[in-house]
């Protein structure tokens, strides 16, 4: 009897083993599938270009060396388009944030003249929109298109985010900014010193949300910029992505001597692609981990909201 | 003198709240400008424009492009294709759209913590980079010089490289993947935060009464993940138009242009690079209604469901 319990409960617990070992498997053959092919392409960046080539280089890096990255630099074009996306995530998120944290308090104000008509017309706004055409159209007679603004100023005012930020004022106790008011603070003033800094969290979510579209948007820059001076690092690895003859060219007059004559570290356009794509990821791949809470937050406030 | 003292503090108030509107008022502005006026450019439907010149310069046309759609033979044919592929993207999004909730369940049947958060943390990170990025792995990996038919060329398994990205075949199913490479991480993880929302009393419950592993999968957690996977189901259907252009347009070549041009592509293909803006505009406008349309429809469905809109 006793055996038979123990044997019965060997057998369940070995199925169970059985499922753990299945089901851990599957998930670390997914998570390795997202992961490797970033990890291919940085150890790639930094082998040796020729073994690179011959694909020789799939697990581990082989003869690291950095010239890739310098080498890079010196394209045409890539330093200003690295600046232009500095630029626009910095520049965009800030702009939206506090644009975002404004209106959020804004319209969470009982006494503002017709309040729900304001905020319905621009909660609005997030369920339709005019078309790719008619937005190009509009981007143009406001003057917008082939200038650095064309990447601001439309993100500026976000119904969603707006949303977000108006829902957590107005869980913040009111007594908070009651006491500014008595003290005879300003709407500007309370603001700036009670809302600004209990809405941290919130507007942390905003700015990590918007940075990321900012760093990655790519059809903007497509429909709007034909200003080579103004392309975004994404459109500039798109362009090199499409073009390997020009790009073998490039290389060649812009490879110093002693690099064409190491085969080692001559540029090739797979390892220029390569190279600006890690640039282009690195990024997220830094601020992703530690951000993660903050984006995991934004979708659940998300969805809250329905 | 009570009464004056009310009257008083109403004007105060009232001059506060005008206030508050005109600290508003621009950004009122910007959104109107970038919201409303766009849809002034719905005009260029019913004439010819011709890029330089102006509106006034160019031909009323009424409703040509309208009628072009729906009567030119080659047009038509156009148009199918393309909505063939808007279909067949979307109905493979919903059709797969359970992928994510297998996902959730699976990972947290997952006891080792760091394990699961490792899981978490690589497959989400594919949500964040952008389609051109994408592309730029698929490229390295997938093209004829790509990491892919380097090694099998090398195993001496393909002599000539296996043409991938520049195939018009598989097209519907290589986007699927890309697509499920990039999203399913992130898909779950709502369902993920639904599943720590659910009552652990249930559980013990369950296992008190001796339900199994699979038991308890389909009895309390699946059905927990019902209203969620609802509304995600219905956000997918009102946007079942809307296949955005970014991942086409940066997968797209001559080779697959036929297979992968959705409907988000094709009115930037006609519009900003060749045919005719007004006929982009027009396809735009019938995109905008039906999209608008079938939110309200779902809206209505999910109001009448599950007594709570989704907008």
């Amino acid at each position: 009897m006793d055996a038979m319990v123990k044997k019965k409960r060997k057998h369940v617990s070995g199925k169970d083993r059985a499922f753990s070992l299945v089901n851990g498997l599957i998930f670390t053959i997914f998570t390795i599938i997202c992961v490797y092919p970033f990890y291919y392409l940085i150890i790639n960046t930094i082998s040796a270009n020729d073994l690179s080539a011959n694909g020789m280089v799939n697990f581990l890096p082989q003869k690291i060396h950095f010239q890739n990255y310098i080498e890079v630099f010196k394209l045409n074009g890539l330093g200003r388009a690295a600046l232009v996306s500095l630029g626009r995530t910095v520049i965009g998120t800030i702009c939206t944030v506090m644009a975002s944290a404004f209106l959020g308090y804004m319209f969470s104000q009982q006494k503002m003249w017709h309040r729900k008509l304001w905020y319905r017309m621009m909660v609005i706004t997030m369920y339709f929109n005019a078309g790719l055409i008619p937005m190009f159209m509009t981007m143009k007679t406001l003057h917008l298109t082939n200038t650095f603004w064309v990447y601001i100023i439309p993100a500026i005012v976000q119904p969603f985010n707006i949303i977000m930020v108006k829902t957590y004022v107005e869980s913040i106790p009111p007594a908070l900014e009651e006491a500014a008011m008595i003290d005879g603070a300003g709407i500007l003033t309370r603001f700036f010193k009670v809302i600004l800094p209990t809405c941290k969290p919130i507007l942390a979510t905003v700015a990590i949300w918007s940075a990321v579209g900012q760093w990655n948007s790519f059809q903007d820059t497509l429909i709007y910029i034909t200003d080579q001076k103004l392309y975004s690092l994404q459109y500039l690895l798109y362009t090199y992505l499409n073009q390997a003859n020009s790009l073998a060219t490039m290389v060649k007059s812009s490879g110093s001597v002693a690099a064409i004559a190491n085969l080692a570290t001559q540029q090739t356009p797979t390892s220029i692609r390569m190279t600006i794509s890690v640039i282009v990821v690195l990024p997220i791949l830094f601020v992703y981990p530690i951000f993660q809470r903050y984006f995991v937050k934004g979708i659940m406030i998300g969805s809250v909201k329905g | 003198m009570a009464k004056t003292g009310v009257k008083n503090l109403s004007k105060k108030k009232n001059w506060e709240g005008k206030k508050m509107f005109l600290c508003i008022l621009p950004f009122l502005i910007l959104c109107f400008l970038f919201s409303y006026f766009p849809l002034h450019g719905w005009i260029y439907s019913l004439y010819d424009y011709r890029a330089p010149l102006k509106l006034s310069q160019c031909e009323f046309v009424g409703l040509k492009w309208f009628k072009t759609l729906f009567s030119n033979k080659t047009q038509v044919a156009q148009l199918i294709q393309v909505m063939k592929n808007t279909f067949a993207m979307s109905l493979l999004g919903i059709a797969t759209s359970f992928l994510p909730v297998l996902f959730a369940v699976f990972l947290n049947e997952i006891k080792c913590k760091w394990f699961k958060n490792l899981v978490q943390t690589f497959t989400t990170l594919p949500n964040f980079i952008s389609w051109t990025l994408v592309y730029s792995v698929a490229f390295c990996l997938f093209s004829s010089s790509g990491m892919f038919n380097t090694v099998l060329q090398n195993l001496g398994i393909i002599s000539e490289p296996l043409k991938i990205l520049d195939s018009g075949e598989h097209v519907w199913l290589q986007m699927l993947l890309w697509n499920t490479w990039k999203g399913l991480g992130w898909g779950a993880i709502m369902y993920l935060a639904a599943i720590a929302g659910i009552d652990q009393e249930l559980y013990d419950a369950a296992k008190v009464d001796g339900a199994g592993r699979w038991q308890i999968i389909k009895n309390i957690t699946i059905p927990s993940l019902m209203p969620t996977y609802f509304v995600m189901l219905m956000l997918s259907v009102a946007n079942f138009l809307n296949n955005g252009m970014d991942q086409y347009y940066v997968f797209q070549n001559s080779f697959n242009k036929q297979s992968i041009q959705v409907l988000d592509l094709y009115v930037y293909n006609i519009g900003m690079t060749g045919r005719s803006l007004s006929l982009a505009t027009a396809i735009g406008i019938l995109k905008s209604l039906v999209s608008v349309t079938l939110l309200a429809i779902v809206n209505f469905v999910s109001k009448k469901t599950r007594g709570e809109s989704i907008m």
